[in-house]
């Protein structure tokens, strides 16, 4: 069972691609329409963090379960 | 959102400093794709949420610039100041609240470029403000003019042929003015930034972090880097970890903290010691 969830506020993406830049586990890919953020691969996030850290427009954000280990 | 059937209240944000630290109705913020302010302010915000500050206890000051639209964004007491003179007010208010946390938040053309004289200053008088200098090394939102610490060689709108004019060095500035607390840091290793800044913000005393920062939109365009990732990774392969600015490795910019001297009284202390003697 994942321990870990990722979500992207499109509103707030501005296509930069950093996080596919910085995430080691492929998580992120950028749509074809506009070239946001999605987090396709949701499922092997192992909350490392570094996309929230560096999107630089607060769109990111990454769910924890409840007594899971960071 | 891949598990929303899997139990989702069992789910918390890493991170409750976007919904503390920040304004979110004025989101999004005006600031260009993939512009390092926006992964400077969440570190600063990251860091007040793991000091536990209140949000009535910090105040935020900033001058005009694409960095001073910052002020507008953070759930704290901000003011927006005019343009250079974000030092001087941070001084005033440090001088009449010294229990408040004063954090100025500076572009380089805000910081050395206008309001130079008065970085010299307050590094002088050693107040107890947090400078933090985001170095994107051109005038942004006026449209990519060069600013005082524009590389010597680099392109801008002003100087299409390259910068003729050696460019300014904000550490060694703060250094031979002198500031207690001196760090570089850049934004392609954004959990540094943030270690650096929450150092300077529990620092007694003049703190100047400065923040090399990318701005794609005008410097990465004019130099052949118009990606924020090409950007991000000009700073890993340009930059080295030094304990001086003056050190020197095949021309490439040293990042690290520079000075963290405790021993030089606070002004505002000293200041409230001679009022109450």
């Amino acid at each position: 069972m994942n321990k870990f969830d990722v979500s992207v506020d499109t509103r707030l993406c501005k296509a930069c691609g950093l996080c596919v830049l910085v995430c080691p586990k492929k998580v992120f890919e950028l749509r074809d329409e506009d070239g946001k953020s999605v987090p396709v691969n949701a499922l092997a996030c192992i909350g490392c963090t570094q996309c929230y850290q560096i999107c630089p427009d607060f769109a990111i954000t990454v769910y924890k379960k409840e007594g899971a280990l960071a | 959102m891949v598990n929303e059937n899997d139990a989702e209240a069992s789910f918390v944000p890493m991170s409750s400093a976007p919904d503390k630290w920040l304004r979110k109705e004025h989101l999004p913020h005006i600031w260009c794709p993939g512009c390092g302010i926006g992964t400077i302010l969440r570190q600063v915000i990251e860091q007040f949420t793991k000091l536990g500050w209140k949000n009535d206890d910090v105040v935020f000051v900033t001058g005009i610039g694409c960095t001073g639209r910052a002020s507008g964004y953070v759930n704290a007491q901000t003011l927006h100041t005019i343009h250079g003179r974000a030092l001087p007010t941070a001084t005033g208010i440090k001088m009449a609240r010294p229990d408040m946390h004063v954090v100025a938040m500076l572009g380089d053309g805000d910081g050395v470029g206008i309001g130079g004289n008065h970085f010299i200053h307050a590094a002088k008088r050693n107040i107890g403000v947090t400078a933090i200098v985001v170095n994107n090394r051109i005038y942004g939102m006026t449209g990519g003019q060069v600013s005082p610490t524009t590389p010597q060689g680099s392109k801008s709108t002003t100087t299409p042929y390259g910068n003729v004019e050696p460019s300014m060095d904000v550490c060694k500035l703060a250094l031979g003015a002198g500031a207690t607390f001196v760090a570089r840091v850049h934004t392609a290793n954004p959990v540094y930034v943030g270690q650096i800044i929450g150092r300077a913000l529990q620092h007694d005393g003049f703190a100047v972090v400065e923040v090399l920062s990318q701005c794609p939109t005008y410097f990465g365009r004019f130099n052949g880097m118009p990606d924020p990732v090409q950007m991000l990774q000009w700073f890993k392969e340009n930059t080295f970890m030094a304990k001086s600015p003056e050190d020197e490795k095949e021309g490439k910019i040293p990042i690290g903290v520079f000075k963290d001297d405790k021993t030089t009284p606070e002004l505002s202390k000293s200041y409230r010691n001679l009022w109450e003697a």
